[in-house]
């Protein structure tokens, strides 16, 4: 009963992070069921219409159900301790937020077991294949409306707490990176989230109302729903990535024994990419046949984002530069991202030119590409920040060599697993097909045997958390020398279960 | 900032308030892009496949011919849809019609729409229809035969290299008109 009643920051954060965990588990055993089929070619394990239905739903599950939850669990835990408030602003309203997740995961899966099983559309939704599928399309779009409902009151939440809810001295240019971040996140979502619920509501009444929004026979246009659904879904990219950003920022200071470089810059780099997001979202769609002027122009928007990302960067290498750097677990994280992350970069980079997209549109290199910010990028800072703060959650230490072999099993594996995957694309493998000619064997077996190894080495990484919760040694208050906010310089380890009730005084 | 709790709750709601309407703002958003979609379309000339070609005032290029080949398809639809001929010659610039005939095999009333699609591509706009059947929804009682003409130039600007211009209409039904099944 207390962890369905709660309405403390930190229960709800511990839900958010063990409900993301469980998605992330789910989604990983489909990833692994999808490269069991491509081990070799022909087809072996799965039909082609499970095949659709198993990428489908690892790309929902794992962007709406891991990605998104671990970093709201991140916000609910850190963002009331950074800023030295008593909890969330609305509290109750939080435990809503996190409570309609297990029923739209419920439903997710439910449409499994639909007559016609679930949408085999891909996580992306488009038209009109959405308007022919069965029930399961019906209970994907309620889902979605239900996930975006939590995120939407979610958001208004940490945008009021942030605001609203400061310790006296904490100005806004005072706060750590990570609450700057999710301050920007929390925007985004608001001002995008409803934009993809309107999309899959006109989905909704064309399947069963008799609108034609996306119906070419009734004077719709299914192009349509791919410019509503990207106006969302770029956006989106960056609600996923910039709180990993906001965990890394965090994390590098602390391991360089320096505060952050550029403080203000990362800020307004932040609002940058923010802004651009919202005008590049066609360059998803450059083979759709719009005219020669809009793919410039998303092309060259689509380029400007590389400034603010590369100022990012560049801030967090020369935070590094003569620091006393030390790499335990998090810090490997957090230079596993910087290498990951910026070659993820430079790939979305090429992907943003348009004669090269049109080679490569829909082939694995854009797979490859989207992984390498996806997991590279927002998992492994999500990594990073819980071995970073778990020792301030549980009070006891996580096993430091355990740690370790989990990172470099995990960046070992990641890489099998996706750079052969630019191979694949380069010389012309389609995504979201089943089988393949001959010659993409060898590079597909080697992928595949990377994903089995990322998926077992993720068991360790449960079994590091479980032994610390259970029996790490007691850790300090500050077990990170370099760390400066205010959860390491004013509450004890573990922190108490109410924290900030007088608010602490900034300088 | 240290302001009573009663006064900092009212501007916690106020505030939420606030965003909950640009969250309902950008639902209404969402939708607003579709007539704009549609303005922006018809402004830049694209995606006019189903529009009427005004008649151009131009020579008939007696120096090349171009074949046509014609095709049909359904789509979901109990209609049976072909046309009389497979294939005709014609000189760029010239008027020419074909038809196509269409067979409603259901025992109750279904209408269709047919939307036309070229091979290559870019033919299609030197494919200038002055009358079609594709600019219109088309009813059809139950067991109706229809014949339809297509009334169509090809624009002499048309590139030398295209030869051959496949043209293909599917006939899509149009759901809640007609009962669907």
């Amino acid at each position: 009963m207390r962890w369905i009643t709660t309405t403390n920051h930190k229960d709800i954060g511990t839900l958010y992070l063990w409900f993301s965990f469980i998605m992330f588990s789910v989604g990983g055993l489909m990833a692994v069921g999808i490269r069991m089929e491509l081990f070799s070619p022909g087809l072996q394990v799965m039909d082609p219409d499970f095949f659709n239905q198993l990428t489908t739903m690892h790309g929902l599950i794992m962007v709406f159900g891991a990605i998104m939850p671990v970093f709201v669990g991140f916000a609910n835990w850190q963002i009331p301790m950074m800023i030295g408030a008593p909890d969330m602003a609305f509290a109750r309203l939080n435990n809503w937020s996190f409570w309609l997740l297990p029923f739209a995961a419920t439903l997710l899966v439910l449409s499994f077991f639909m007559p016609g099983g679930a949408p085999g559309v891909g996580w992306t939704m488009y038209a009109p294949l959405t308007v022919q599928m069965g029930i399961g399309m019906d209970l994907t779009i309620f889902a979605v409306h239900i996930l975006g409902m939590s995120s939407i009151l979610g958001s208004i939440n940490i945008i009021t707490t942030i605001l609203n809810m400061r310790a006296p001295g904490m100005t806004l240019m005072k706060m750590p990176l990570f609450v700057w971040t999710w301050l920007i996140t929390a925007y985004l979502l608001v001002a995008a989230m409803p934009v993809l619920a309107g999309a899959v509501t006109m989905t909704l009444t064309d399947r069963h109302f008799g609108t034609s929004f996306f119906n070419a026979a009734g004077g719709g246009d299914p192009v349509l729903y791919q410019h509503v659904f990207w106006f969302f879904g770029h956006p989106e990219v960056y609600i996923i990535a910039l709180p990993g950003f906001g965990v890394i920022s965090q994390v590098i200071p602390a391991f360089s024994r320096k505060p952050l470089f550029g403080y203000a810059s990362m800020v307004y780099a932040t609002s940058a990419i923010a802004i651009i997001s919202f005008i590049v979202w066609a360059h998803h769609m450059y083979t759709v046949g719009m005219p020669v002027t809009g793919q410039l122009f998303f092309m060259y928007a689509t380029m400007l984002v590389a400034v603010p990302t590369g100022v990012k960067v560049f801030n967090w290498v020369a935070t590094m530069w003569k620091g006393s750097l030390t790499f335990e677990t998090p810090m490997l994280f957090a230079c596993g991202f910087l290498f990951m992350f910026t070659l993820g970069g430079f790939t979305g980079l090429v992907l943003s030119l348009v004669p090269i997209d049109i080679q490569v549109h829909d082939t694995y290199y854009v797979v490859a590409h989207f992984h390498y910010v996806m997991v590279a990028g927002a998992l492994f800072a999500a990594f990073a920040g819980i071995y970073f703060w778990i020792p301030k959650w549980t009070g006891h230490m996580y096993n430091e060599t355990l740690g370790k072999i989990h990172f470099w099993l995990t960046l070992v594996f990641f890489n099998m697993i996706f750079f052969v995957q630019h191979f694949l694309g380069l010389a012309g493998m389609p995504r979201r097909i089943p089988d393949y000619p001959l010659m993409f064997e060898t590079w597909n077996k080697i992928s595949s045997l990377g994903a089995f190894g990322m998926g077992l080495a993720q068991l360790l990484f449960l079994y590091v958390v479980i032994d610390c919760i259970r029996k790490g040694a007691p850790a300090p208050q500050k077990p990170w020398e370099g760390a400066d906010s205010l959860e390491w310089t004013h509450l004890p380890t573990p922190v108490p279960y109410h924290t900030f009730e007088t608010p602490p005084v900034v300088k | 900032m240290s302001v009573d709790k009663a006064e900092m709750r009212q501007e916690n709601r106020r505030l939420s308030r606030r965003l909950a309407i640009v969250a309902v703002a950008m639902f209404g958003f969402g939708f607003a892009l579709v007539p704009f979609y549609n303005q922006i379309c018809a402004a830049l000339g694209v995606n006019s496949i189903v529009e009427k070609s005004e008649p151009l005032n131009s020579q008939i290029d007696s120096t090349r011919t171009v074949t046509i080949e014609l095709d049909s398809n359904t789509h979901d639809l109990p209609w049976r849809f072909r046309p009389l001929v497979s294939h005709l010659t014609v000189h760029p610039g010239e008027l020419a019609t074909v038809e196509y005939e269409v067979v409603n095999v259901r025992a109750a009333p279904v209408t269709g729409q047919a939307v036309p699609s070229y091979g290559p591509q870019h033919a299609g706009e030197y494919f200038k229809k002055l009358e079609c059947f594709c600019f219109t929804q088309q009813t059809l009682a139950a067991g109706e035969t229809r014949r339809m003409p297509v009334t169509f130039v090809v624009d002499p600007r048309l590139p030398r290299d295209v030869s051959t211009i496949a043209v293909s209409y599917t006939f899509f039904e149009v759901a809640g008109r007609g009962g669907k099944s």
